[in-house]
C-alpha cells in the first residue's frame, strides 16, 4: 500500500514538469528602418495574442522573443542562427519579407525547427523547394495579385502598366497577375527594394498613358509613392490598382490621398467573424488606430501555434506541421484549410478605401474574387 | 538635392582638407529637425525656418567638440571617427524619435502640380527643391567669390599656414565653413522629408551619391559639384528609364527585366570611373 502510494507520489512529481512544459517561439519582424510600422504592428498583433491567449498555448507555457532582421538578408540569417541555437526556439515564426525569407529557410527547416510565416510566401517554397517544417499563415506571393488580375480582366482593363520592387516577391506579384489578367501589359518596371524617389518611373509612366497602373509597392514605399503619384497629379491620366500597398500601414499617412483605391486580400478588419471582431476591437482599443494584414497574419501565427500544441500536444516540428497541414485552423479569416505545400486555401476579397464611422481611413470588403483559391505551384511540391 | 549635400561634402572635403563621412547624419538631423519643428509649430514654412539655423548650430557644436581634434590626424583616423558619428547619431535618433520612419505632410499650396510643358504637369514641391538648390549655388558662388569672408577661406584652404601668419583666425575660419556645411546638408534633408521618409539612416545612401558627384565634380571645387550633381542626376534618371528598354531589344524580355534594373543602378559608378579615366582629378579640379 504504502509502495503505491509512492509510486504514485513519484509519477505525480515526475508528471508535474511535464504539464509545465514551455514552448519557445522566436518572432522574426522588421522594426527598424522605413518598413518599421509593419513589424510594430506585427509585434503588437502577437502581445495582443498572447494577452488573449494568457502567456498559454495549447497548454504549453510560452515565450515569445521578438528580434529586428532591419530588412538585410545576412541580419536575418544571423538571427535565425542565434534563435536556434543559443534560444533553442520550438518555432520561428514571422519574417516579411521574401527575400528574408528565402535565406533563413534552409537554416530553420533543416535545424527541426518549425518556421512559419507570418507574411512572405515566395514561390519556390510553395513548389520545388516546400519543406515540411515550413507552413504559411498567409499566403502564397502569386495569390493575391491573381485576384487583381482576375477582377481587372472582368473590369475590362486593357492596358496596364506594372510597378513593382526587384526582388522575389516583385517578380512574383507579375506573374501572378498575368496568369489572370490576358490584356496588354505596356510595361513592366521593377524598381529598387526600399526606394523612396519614383519621379523618374512617374514621368515614363505619364508618356506611355496606360488606362490601368497596377502596383506592389509594400510599407514606406506605398506611402511614397501614393504621395508622389497624387503629387504629380497621375489619378488623371491612369486608375491605380494596387496590392499589398493601401492598408492600415499606409492610410494613416495618406488619409484623404487614398480613399476610394482598390486592392485585392485575404483579409479586412470588417471580415465577419468572432475571432476577427475580437482582435481588430482589441487592438483598436489598446494600440489606437486600425490592424493591417500583417498584423491579423502575425496573431493568426500565434493561432496556429496554439492550435496545433493542443492537438498534437508535441513541440516537436513534424508533429506541429502535421497537425497544421490538416487544416480547419481557426483565424482571424475563418478557419484556414491548407493545401498539399502548407499555403493556405483561401478567399480573396476586392477591398476599397473608405472612412470609417469617425472618419478613420480603413478598408471596406467591396466583392469576393476567388472564393477557396488555391496556390498555383502546389503540384511542385513533394515532400 | 544631391547638390545640396555634395556642395557642403566638397567644402568640408576640399577646402578643409578633412575627411567627413558622417555628412548623411547632417541630413538626416535637418529632416528630423524640420519634421519635429513642423509638428510642434503646425506650420511647414515655420518649422523649416527654425531647422535651418539650428542645423548651423548643431554644425558648430560638431566641429567644437568632436571634429577640430582631428583636423591634424591622418585621413584613415578621420573616416573611423567620422564613420562612428555616423553610428552614433542614428542610434542617437532611434531613441529620440524611435525606430519607425516619420511622414511629413506638405502644406496644401506646395502639394499640387503645375502645368510647365502640355501634357507635363510637374509636382510644386519639386520646383521649390530645384529653386532652394539654385539658390543655395548661387549664395555659395557669392559668398566664396564675393565677399571678405569667402577670400579668407579660399586663402586658407590653398596656404592654412600663409593665412595664418597674415592674421587669419584659421581655427574660427574652419568652424564657419564647417558649420555650413552640416547647414546645406540639413537644408536638403529638409526637402527630402516631405517627398520620402524620415527615418534613421536615411542619410546614408545619399553619402554615397555625393561623394560619387564630388569625385566627378572635382574635389573641393563647388561650381564642379553643382555640375556633376545635374549629371550624375540625368545619368541615373535616363538609366533608370531607359537602360531596360535598350536591353530589351537585345535579349529577350525576362533577362532585360532582371539585368535592366540591376545595371541601372550601377551606371552611375560605371559614369564615374569613365571620369577618373580621361580626367583623374575630376571634372573641375579647384585651381592650384
Amino acid at each position: 500500500m504504502k509502495n503505491i502510494v509512492l509510486a504514485t507520489a513519484i509519477s505525480a512529481l515526475m508528471a508535474a514538469p511535464a504539464m509545465a512544459e514551455s514552448v519557445k517561439i522566436g518572432f522574426m519582424t522588421t522594426l527598424s528602418g522605413g518598413a518599421g510600422v509593419i513589424g510594430k504592428q506585427q509585434q503588437n498583433a502577437v502581445n495582443l495574442a498572447m494577452e488573449h491567449k494568457a502567456n498559454t498555448l495549447g497548454g504549453f507555457d510560452a515565450e515569445v522573443i521578438f528580434v529586428d532582421d532591419q530588412r538585410k538578408p545576412d541580419v536575418a540569417k544571423q538571427l535565425a542562427n542565434r534563435l536556434i541555437k543559443s534560444d533553442r526556439v520550438d518555432v520561428i515564426a514571422g519574417v516579411i519579407w521574401s527575400n528574408l525569407l528565402m535565406a533563413v529557410h534552409k537554416q530553420v527547416t533543416r535545424s527541426d525547427t518549425l518556421l512559419i510565416s507570418a507574411n512572405a510566401g515566395p514561390s519556390p517554397l510553395a513548389g520545388e523547394r516546400c519543406h515540411p517544417n515550413f507552413v504559411s499563415m498567409s499566403w502564397q506571393n502569386d495569390q493575391t495579385p491573381e485576384g487583381m488580375g482576375k477582377y481587372m480582366q472582368e473590369a475590362g482593363v486593357k492596358s496596364v502598366y506594372t510597378l513593382s520592387p526587384n526582388y522575389q516577391a516583385g517578380k512574383d506579384m507579375i506573374t501572378g497577375l498575368k496568369r489572370y489578367y490576358k490584356g496588354d501589359i505596356v510595361e513592366e518596371v521593377y524598381t529598387k527594394l526600399g526606394q523612396t524617389d519614383f519621379q523618374a518611373e512617374l514621368s515614363a509612366l505619364r508618356a506611355a498613358k496606360p488606362e490601368a497602373t497596377f502596383i506592389f509597392q509594400p510599407g514606406g514605399m506605398g506611402i511614397n509613392f501614393i504621395k508622389q503619384w497624387k503629387q504629380a497629379g497621375m489619378d488623371d491620366v491612369s486608375d491605380l490598382y494596387t496590392v499589398f500597398s493601401v492598408d492600415a500601414i499606409s492610410l494613416p499617412v495618406l488619409k484623404d490621398a487614398a480613399i476610394g483605391t482598390l486592392s485585392t486580400q485575404t483579409w479586412s478588419p470588417d471580415l465577419d467573424n468572432a475571432m476577427n471582431a475580437r482582435f481588430v476591437a482589441d487592438y483598436k482599443a489598446k494600440f489606437g488606430g486600425y490592424p493591417s494584414y500583417y498584423a491579423a497574419q502575425a496573431y493568426d501565427s500565434i493561432m496556429a501555434i496554439d492550435h496545433a500544441l493542443a492537438k498534437g500536444g508535441s513541440t516537436d516540428a513534424a508533429t506541429m506541421a502535421g497537425v497544421l497541414a490538416k487544416g480547419g485552423i481557426p483565424t482571424t479569416r475563418g478557419m484556414l484549410r491548407m493545401n498539399s505545400n502548407h499555403f493556405p486555401i483561401q478567399t480573396m476579397y476586392l477591398r476599397e478605401a473608405v472612412k470609417d464611422a469617425d472618419g478613420v481611413a480603413t478598408t471596406r470588403i467591396v466583392s469576393t474574387v476567388f472564393e477557396n483559391h488555391a496556390d498555383a505551384y502546389a503540384q511542385d511540391c513533394t515532400f | 538635392m544631391l547638390f545640396l549635400i555634395a556642395a557642403g561634402l566638397t567644402l568640408v572635403l576640399g577646402i578643409m582638407d578633412f575627411v567627413f563621412l558622417a555628412h548623411g547624419s547632417q541630413v538626416m538631423i535637418g529632416a528630423y529637425a524640420a519634421t519635429a519643428l513642423t509638428a510642434w509649430t503646425g506650420n511647414f514654412y515655420l518649422g523649416v525656418a527654425l531647422a535651418i539655423p539650428l542645423t548651423f548650430v548643431f554644425g558648430l557644436l560638431l566641429e567644437t567638440l568632436i571634429i577640430r581634434h582631428l583636423y591634424h590626424r591622418d585621413h584613415m583616423e578621420q573616416v573611423l571617427a567620422s564613420f562612428g558619428l555616423i553610428l552614433f547619431f542614428n542610434e542617437l535618433v532611434r531613441i529620440g524619435f524611435g525606430p519607425a520612419a516619420l511622414f511629413s505632410n506638405l502644406p496644401p499650396m506646395l502639394s499640387g502640380a503645375v502645368t510647365i510643358f502640355p501634357d507635363a504637369p510637374y509636382p510644386v514641391f519639386r520646383l521649390v527643391v530645384i529653386g532652394v538648390g539654385l539658390l543655395a549655388a548661387v549664395m555659395i558662388w557669392l559668398l566664396v567669390t564675393r565677399t571678405r569672408l569667402g577670400a579668407l577661406v579660399r586663402a586658407g584652404a590653398s596656404n592654412r599656414t600663409m593665412a595664418a601668419a597674415l592674421g587669419v583666425n584659421i581655427a574660427l575660419l574652419q568652424r564657419f565653413v564647417f558649420a555650413i556645411g552640416a547647414c546645406l546638408a540639413g537644408i536638403a534633408g529638409m526637402m527630402l522629408g516631405p517627398i520620402t521618409t524620415v527615418e534613421s539612416g536615411m542619410g546614408e545612401p545619399l553619402l554615397i551619391l555625393s561623394l560619387v558627384v564630388i569625385i566627378i565634380g572635382g574635389v573641393g571645387s563647388v561650381q564642379g559639384a553643382f555640375i556633376a550633381a545635374i549629371m550624375v542626376g540625368l545619368v541615373d534618371t535616363t538609366g533608370r528609364v531607359l537602360l531596360p528598354h535598350l536591353l530589351r531589344s537585345v535579349m529577350d524580355q525576362a533577362t532585360a527585366d532582371g539585368a535592366g534594373p540591376a545595371l541601372a543602378s550601377m551606371l552611375v559608378y560605371i559614369f564615374m570611373s569613365v571620369v577618373l579615366v580621361v580626367r583623374p582629378r575630376g571634372l573641375f579640379p579647384p585651381k592650384g
